[in-house]
């Protein structure tokens, strides 16, 4: 009966896909972002804001802080591309040192708030019962304060700084992620996998750890990435308003808030802030989409 | 191809040489390799093969149910009732469906509209397809209702999908498949998720159904045994190709293709209990990098060099034809060679 | 179930086995009604046996498992493992217990996490029990696939890249890893096509010739149990209706549920069956149980005495729950 022998060469060769190497994986993510150009468009600008948090200093034609009283409001020329701010400042230095205060803080909310959101989500969803309600009550409380408030209270009692309104808007975004969270755990817990793991007598410890988070991660990555171009907004906004980063700091939303004074007669002081935010949130909200199709299980595997 | 559809005017559906790819990024997938599929008017027509065969994509390719765009007909032709449905629009092939063709799946609540009435439902999909008034409409789905042995018709029309058990949700769907008064029903496993007392009944009420009104029936199914219960002919397929098909007795009593008989003698029915199972070794083979010669070769026992070089085409007589190179009447298919 | 002349101990023991879930709740989140799912199961698997329970969905054989093996509370009754009682059991004892009885699911796909590789999948028992290393477990799940027909530079892939027969070979694997004396295997071929169904068969015959293992086996499928089994219980509204030896009861049914049963069970050497409608029905609202006999409403044979519930009885080696069948 060699022929039903499960050791049989045959019988065990349906799994002939050897381990992929790079090359190829790289060549299936260009596959599926040719798909989607907008996708790709979205990857270039987050690379380029990148290269401009990373870079800035090689880039950045002027010191970014460097006051020249001789050239002021300057509109754009070859030796200024942006033009110059009321204190003969380059603009087109400060848009690109802006990114680092501008993104970077976006990038601190979203890490500040998934972080949270998840770790409370799973464990609430892990534990369940009654401390489950008082979190996802507690969480409905958070979801009630709107972010511009808290920001303003935060600053009244700490003074008005970066770190404080990126405290504020990090705390309004973590109950997004509680529930996206506590929803994965829910259904990964009903998972016969899980069930098959709490047989064999695992702790809840070690299918959050093992089980549960690790299959958790996907869409809470995309719905992290989606909110970043929104944060990167919300903290222009609270810098625009003077809640976040404080003059002579480079910020965009700071810029685009002195630029505004300007508006009528200095078109350029505004605008350039005002795009490099725009175009920013708009890559993430590209990359974002296209991680969310990618992770489709519809378009898998086409 | 002028006398194939001369000929098959007598047929409510011929499928001949019908090969599709799906194009992946990994390359291009050939989920079907000349197919031809004859089915009779008012006959039953059983294809049975395992999941990944290509059972379900033949009949979908043929009544345009495949998503648009994600699949290439690298050859042959459809024939419904005579019309040529590959060359059909979506706008026609809508109206075909309804009218000509109906189909049956295997999940019934995917295919009713949660949120309406059993009895709307039924009565739109009669109004849509004769020209009858309301009152009329609903006389005809409680008749049908009733010819599906549903206990009380009219409660069951003031129901939502929801309410109804899965046993009761199919024979909803079988009534709305035979209310539009097709020629052709394709019933894609119909009974696969519903327990055996159940899919009797519903199996009963598609033949009685289908033989009383004259319609003719495709019947997908992984299980020889339901299809040896209903259908007047098999076919059985494996990896995308026909390897045998003929009259259901004659198959099943005396199957010639080395798989047909392999996948008989697997079934737990004919072998003395706790004996070993004449399973079929490995795997189907992936359709993205098919073996050389008949697909099957690679499981076969009876494989030879010939086997492993060039792919075996359909031969024997009207009642039962053989893709066999073993069985001394097989002759090369033409135009395979090419696309190995 | 006994038959009274097996000399093997028994494995698994169940006996009065009740299971129910709230089905609505009141205000408080109190109760108010329950889904009966388990209405008072006794059975017995004996060592290097199998027992099969047949019935259709919603009969409660899953549940039946799910409670055997723990992932259900049950309200009443006990279950004991080599005759020690499992829900009594506590910390480590239970622990011990539980490598003892493991389960094999219905659909590989499902029962094993797609982000973990093959040894880590197969070795997940003894990761969990603790006290081993990396290379130790690696190497115990390449034993442990070498046996149940898997190559061993198969290990570090991921399941996505296995056909579903060999998937269900590593949820064996996995389940065989604590060497335990009882698989439940909840209907471990329904996903998979036949000729591999039979490749699972061969091999879960060829584990317990060789390890001695008892099994109890959820199925659907007639023809299978009566292949597969020893002894096999019917079930109806979460009640054994007729046990016995498998080839007795699934080839000369007497309880009325089970002869419906074989009748309608497709097969290839008879036509398809004409069942009276009435007997095909729907199952009876689980909510609230039947004060006859749970199969009266859908019984071709009701007759006078069925308005009671009825007892499994005792008629040579099997058992039936029905007045008329035992005459």
């Amino acid at each position: 009966m060699s022929a039903v022998m499960p050791t049989d060469p045959v019988a065990a060769t349906a799994a002939t896909r050897r381990p992929k190497p790079l090359s190829e994986r790289l060549r299936y993510l260009w596959y599926l972002s040719r798909r989607s150009p907008l996708t790709l468009l979205g990857v270039a600008i987050i690379l380029m804001v990148l290269v401009m948090i990373v870079a800035a200093p090689w880039i950045a034609p002027y010191n970014p802080d460097k006051v020249s009283l001789t050239s002021r409001l300057l509109p754009p020329s070859a030796a200024h591309w942006f033009g110059t701010d009321e204190v003969g400042r380059d603009l087109f230095s400060r848009v690109i040192y802006g990114a680092r205060a501008s993104c970077g803080a976006a990038f601190m909310i979203v890490l500040i708030s998934t972080a949270a959101g998840v770790l409370i989500g799973c464990f609430s969803g892990v534990v369940g019962g009654r401390v489950d309600t008082a979190i996802m009550r507690l969480m409905d409380v958070v979801l009630a304060l709107p972010a511009l408030v808290l920001a303003m209270a935060l600053a009244a009692a700490l003074g008005p700084s970066l770190f404080n309104s990126m405290l504020a808007v990090a705390i309004v975004r973590i109950p997004a992620y509680v529930r996206l969270a506590r929803g994965q755990t829910l259904s990964l817990r009903e998972q016969v996998f899980v069930k098959a793991a709490r047989t064999y007598g695992a702790s809840p410890f070690y299918i959050l750890r093992w089980h549960i988070l690790p299959n958790a991660m996907s869409p809470i990555i995309v719905q992290a990435t989606l909110d970043l171009g929104g944060v990167v907004l919300i903290a222009a906004a609270l810098s625009f308003i003077g809640l976040g980063a404080q003059p002579p700091t480079a910020e965009w939303g700071a810029l685009v808030s002195s630029g505004r004074s300007y508006m009528l007669d200095q078109w350029w002081y505004a605008t350039f802030p005002g795009l490099a935010i725009l175009i920013t949130a708009m890559g993430c909200n590209l990359v974002g989409d296209g991680i969310r199709d990618m992770l489709d299980p519809r378009l898998r595997g086409r | 191809m002028m006398t194939g559809l001369s000929l098959e005017r007598g047929h409510a559906l011929a499928i001949h040489n019908l090969s599709l790819e799906f194009p992946t990024f990994s390359g291009a997938i050939k989920a079907l390799d000349n197919v031809s599929i004859d089915v009779g008017k008012a006959e039953i027509v059983g294809i049975v093969g395992e999941s990944g065969c290509g059972k379900s994509v033949t009949t979908m390719a043929a009544t345009g149910l495949l998503p648009k765009g994600r699949y290439d007909i690298t050859s042959g032709s459809v024939s419904l009732f005579g019309r040529n449905t590959l060359a059909m629009d979506d706008g026609e092939l809508q109206d075909v469906r309804g009218k000509v063709v109906s189909t049956i799946f295997q999940e019934p609540m995917n295919a009713l509209n949660p949120t309406i009435r059993i009895g709307k439902q039924l009565t739109d999909v009669i109004m849509r397809h004769e020209e009858t008034s309301l009152p009329d409409a609903r006389r005809i789905a409680r008749d049908i209702l009733a010819d599906m042995l549903i206990g009380e018709p009219e409660r069951v029309m003031n129901l939502y999908p929801f309410e109804l058990s899965g046993g009761m949700r199919q024979r909803v769907l079988i009534a709305m498949a035979f209310s539009c008064k097709p020629g052709l029903i394709i019933a894609d496993e119909p009974t696969t998720a519903l327990d055996v007392t159940v899919q009797a009944v519903i199996l009963r009420l598609i033949q009685n159904r289908a033989r009383r009104t004259g319609t003719s029936v495709v019947f997908i199914s992984h299980n020889v045994a339901v299809v040896s219960q209903l259908c007047d002919r098999l076919y059985v397929m494996y990896a995308g190709r026909i390897v045998e098909h003929g009259a259901t007795r004659t198959v099943l009593e005396a199957p010639q293709h080395p798989y047909t008989q392999a996948l008989l003698r697997c079934l737990p029915e004919r072998v003395a209990p706790k004996q070993e199972l004449e399973a079929i070794p490995g795997a189907v083979p992936s359709l993205l990098h098919p073996p050389a010669g008949c697909y099957f070769q690679p499981r076969c026992k009876e494989a030879v060099d010939l086997c492993r070089s060039r792919s075996p085409r359909l031969a024997g007589a009207e009642g039962q034809q053989v893709a066999c190179w073993r069985r001394g009447v097989a002759s090369e298919t033409s135009g395979q060679e090419g696309r190995q | 179930m006994t038959k009274g002349v097996h000399t093997a101990r028994p494995i698994l023991e169940v006996s009065d086995l009740h299971v129910r879930f709230p089905a609505s709740r009141n205000w408080l989140g109190r109760p108010t009604s329950h889904v009966h799912a388990v209405n008072g199961v006794n059975l017995v698997v004996h060592a290097g046996r199998s027992l099969g329970i047949v019935g259709e969905s919603g009969c409660g054989k899953s549940t039946l498992a799910q409670a055997i093996i723990g992932l259900a509370p049950h309200a009443q009754g006990r279950v004991a493992i080599d005759g020690q009682d499992f829900q009594a059991a506590q910390g480590r004892e239970r622990r011990a217990l539980r490598q003892k009885m493991q389960i094999v699911f219905q659909d590989p796909q499902s029962s094993l996490d797609r982000r973990l590789p093959v040894w880590r999948l197969i070795s997940e028992p003894l990761h969990i029990r603790g006290g081993y290393s990396k290379a130790q477990l690696h190497a115990k799940a390449e034993q442990l696939a070498v046996s149940v027909g898997l190559r061993p530079e198969q290990l570090d892939r991921l399941p996505h890249e296995f056909s579903g027969g060999q998937r269900q070979r590593i949820a064996i694997a996995r389940a065989i890893s604590t060497d335990p004396d009882l698989l439940v295997l909840d209907e471990p071929t329904s996903a998979l096509d036949v000729s591999v169904q039979a490749q699972i068969i061969n091999l879960l015959l060829r584990l317990q010739r060789d390890r001695g293992l008892s099994y109890l086996m959820i199925s659907h499928d007639v023809a299978l149990v009566r292949h597969f089994c020893d002894d096999v219980a019917v079930m109806y509204l979460g009640q054994i209706v007729e046990a016995g030896p498998a080839g007795e009861v699934l080839r000369n049914p007497r309880h009325p549920y089970t002869q419906t049963l074989l009748a309608a069970a497709p097969s290839l050497e008879s036509p398809l069956p004409a069942i009276a409608e009435a007997r095909t029905g729907e199952l009876p609202n689980n909510r609230r149980l039947p004060a006859s006999c749970f199969y009266k409403e859908r019984c071709g044979q009701a007759a006078e005495g069925c308005e009671t519930p009825q007892v499994l009885r005792r008629a040579g080696a099997r058992q039936i729950r029905c007045h008329l069948a035992l005459g």
